[in-house]
């Protein structure tokens, strides 16, 4: 495997985990928190949405988020060629 | 035949079916224990290696779920409404930061402890040092809670003596423990994942379906009551909340600023808890570290979503019942938790009736966090077999845990303290029965903890987040994302971290420095929060000391390139 090669991969991989990251924090840190006031103006069934992003729905994400992530990196694996052994 | 036996079934008492249910289950994991013995020390470290990804994501939850998580919170979470979020978010938005940053390269790494890694990375037996002191700080704190929560659920649903119910606790972690290592920890693990999650979801979906006719308790509590009045159940208790005085049940009462760094502390603190890294050494490849990370999340999500649902329940519930209703008539589950103190009445007005209120000069009633999710089942009246299965998921998610921080107790001493610093020639067979030993005594100080429980357990649970927020998770990221960094950055940047999260823990918990009351918590931070900024405190020292000191040499920049690549990760090894 080449130098150039590992870099390539490692700078992809990074671009990977900013956008990640940055859903991670806009539902627990935004709509969990910081804008949860303004999102319980609407509501889901008997939650309000700022309070259900805080109670709920900041956890699925979370999942969908690492799933995501192991989907992306198993891709990314094979391309440059480390999903060997 | 059958109708005689359902009958006699149905009659048997709760003392009588905990019994049954908590003996079965124990008798599996004595089982467990025999039959997966640790031969080397690569079993009893990190379980020969070889743990599919299902089954380390399974060990994962249960290690994690502790008496805190299926005992406590959703207790807590009932009386803190909104702000119960800061539990479930930092809880479970760690995992993230876990498996995105951290499990994967330490997979790759391929070592035994999280002082290894500190110790290597950082080329530095002081770092290791360092290092190994957090790891025991952090775990001796969370063993201790483990303890209390094993002897509440003895006295209470066994009636046998608290000290009793702890020895039988230790006695049994301490067989498969010690035997078995990780080895015999992780499979075990994974029965008292099955025990625990099936015990928390069994009475949340009766009680969803009492109360609002779905079975599905994370829907049922944003659902309509199922009396046919239309009305949505979190707005009847926001209803019965203001009405007592207490804040708007889905508003909360915690400033932003602190929500925001309680909530991030507790995520940080959870990726950097050792016990928790480890479970990672244990997977075949890199690719098995990410996927069991997700896999973990996902189990252990079932129970925290369910959580706020069983908060809401329980609390509407024990409105419903206590609130203005005359003492006398108080069910039985009421009078059993008055014995054990955890529940108390004092009749301030005379009336005979019970006045739960806000305001505390008028205020009757005070009811532990701890015993929501406990006397649920009964406040709900549920079946006898309900009610027992709750006491043994609390047992298997205390001692799945404790098991846990034992192994990583004994593990800092007997490789990282032992074979890496003091006698680097100790045999492998020496090796294995110094981890036996330690794990002993580790169980030893533990069982003394639960029997003795010091006053400070309670307030030293957000420490051990805290702790690791402010030590290890700075030191592992650095590590892994910034190959310039070194070992005076880092060891500069641990110690500082440490030691300004365990200053404002001890001025504002424990009045040490003047002490200080809320008003004097810097930016509004309580202590639970202040890993935040402990954290931020130690990235900002590594750095700035890193530059003026000398770049690491060459071999461990080419280790940094090396864990960056998944390829090739091999087995954990020694060396």
């Amino acid at each position: 495997m080449s130098k150039s090669n590992a870099k390539a991969y490692w700078r992809e991989n990074l671009k990977y985990l900013f956008i990640l990251l940055a859903i991670w924090f806009v539902v627990s840190y935004g709509a969990g928190i910081l804008f949860k006031d303004a999102l319980n103006e609407i509501r889901l069934g008997g939650f309000k949405l700022g309070f259900w992003f805080a109670q709920q729905g900041s956890i699925y994400v979370f999942v969908i988020l690492i799933f995501v992530y192991v989907r992306l990196m198993n891709k990314l694996d094979k391309k440059y060629g480390y999903d060997g052994e | 035949m059958m109708a005689n036996r359902i009958l006699l079934l149905a009659s048997l008492d709760v003392q009588t079916w905990t019994y049954i249910i908590v003996g079965f289950t124990f008798t599996i994991y004595i089982g467990i224990a025999i039959w997966t013995r640790a031969a080397s020390t690569k079993d009893f470290y990190v379980a020969g290696g070889g743990v599919s990804p299902l089954a380390n994501g399974m060990a994962t939850a249960a290690d994690w779920m502790s008496a805190a998580s299926f005992i406590s919170m959703a207790g807590i979470i009932s009386f803190a409404g909104y702000d119960g979020a800061v539990y479930l978010m930092g809880w479970t938005g760690g995992y993230v930061l876990l498996a995105l940053l951290l499990a994967p390269y330490l997979r790759k790494f391929g070592k035994f402890t999280v002082p290894d890694f500190i110790g290597d990375r950082y080329y530095s037996n002081t770092a290791r040092f360092v290092g190994v002191i957090c790891a025991l700080l952090v775990s001796f704190t969370y063993v201790a809670g483990q303890m209390r929560g094993v002897g509440l659920v003895f006295s209470r649903f066994l009636e046998v003596d608290i000290n009793t119910g702890v020895m039988i606790g230790m006695f049994i972690v301490l067989f498969y423990a010690v035997l078995g290592g990780m080895k015999g920890i992780t499979y075990t693990q994974v029965a008292q994942y099955c025990v625990l999650i099936f015990a928390f979801m069994v009475p949340a979906i009766f009680i969803s379906i009492q109360m609002t006719g779905n079975p599905i308790p994370q829907l049922g509590f944003g659902d309509t009551l199922a009396d046919g009045s239309g009305t949505y159940l979190l707005d009847k208790l926001d209803g019965l909340s203001t009405d007592l005085g207490f804040a708007e049940y889905t508003e909360g009462s915690k400033s932003m600023t602190d929500v925001f760094a309680i909530t991030l502390a507790l995520m940080v603190g959870t990726a950097g808890l050792p016990h928790v890294i480890v479970r990672f050494f244990t997977v075949k490849r890199v690719r098995d570290a990410r996927k069991s990370a997700g896999l973990a999340l996902l189990l252990i999500a079932i129970l925290y979503t369910t959580a706020p649902a069983v908060s809401v329940f329980a609390r509407t519930n024990l409105i419903e019942t206590v609130s203005n209703k005359p003492y006398d008539n108080m069910p039985e589950w009421f009078k059993k938790w008055e014995l054990t103190g955890l529940i108390t009445f004092t009749d301030k007005n005379e009336d005979g009736n019970i006045q739960y209120l806000a305001d505390k000069e008028k205020n009757e009633l005070v009811v532990d966090n701890d015993i929501m999710v406990l006397a649920n089942p009964e406040i709900a009246r549920l079946p006898n077999w309900v009610i027992a299965l709750v006491a043994a998921g609390s047992l298997a998610a205390a001692l799945s845990t404790a098991a846990g921080l034992l192994l990583v107790i004994s593990a800092s001493v007997s490789h990282d303290l032992i074979k890496k610093m003091i006698n680097p020639n100790i045999s492998e067979q020496g090796e294995l029965i110094a981890a036996r030993l330690s794990a002993i005594v580790a169980v030893g100080i533990a069982a003394y903890f639960g029997i003795h429980p010091p006053g400070f357990v309670a307030a030293t649970v957000a420490l051990a987040f805290g702790l690791a927020a402010a030590s290890f998770f700075p030191a592992i990221i650095l590590g892994i994302f910034y190959k310039r960094m070194n070992k005076e950055g880092a060891i500069a940047g641990m110690i500082v971290g440490i030691s300004s999260m365990i200053f404002y823990m001890l001025k504002f918990k424990f009045g040490w420095f003047d002490g200080g009351t809320k008003d004097d918590w810097w930016f509004g931070i309580s202590p639970e929060g202040f890993g935040t900024v402990a954290m931020i405190l130690n990235f900002v020292v590594s750095i700035v000391i890193m530059k003026f000191t000398p770049a690491p040499p060459e071999d461990v920049q080419q280790i940094v390139e090396n864990i960056r690549i998944p390829s090739g990760a091999g087995e954990a090894t020694h060396h």
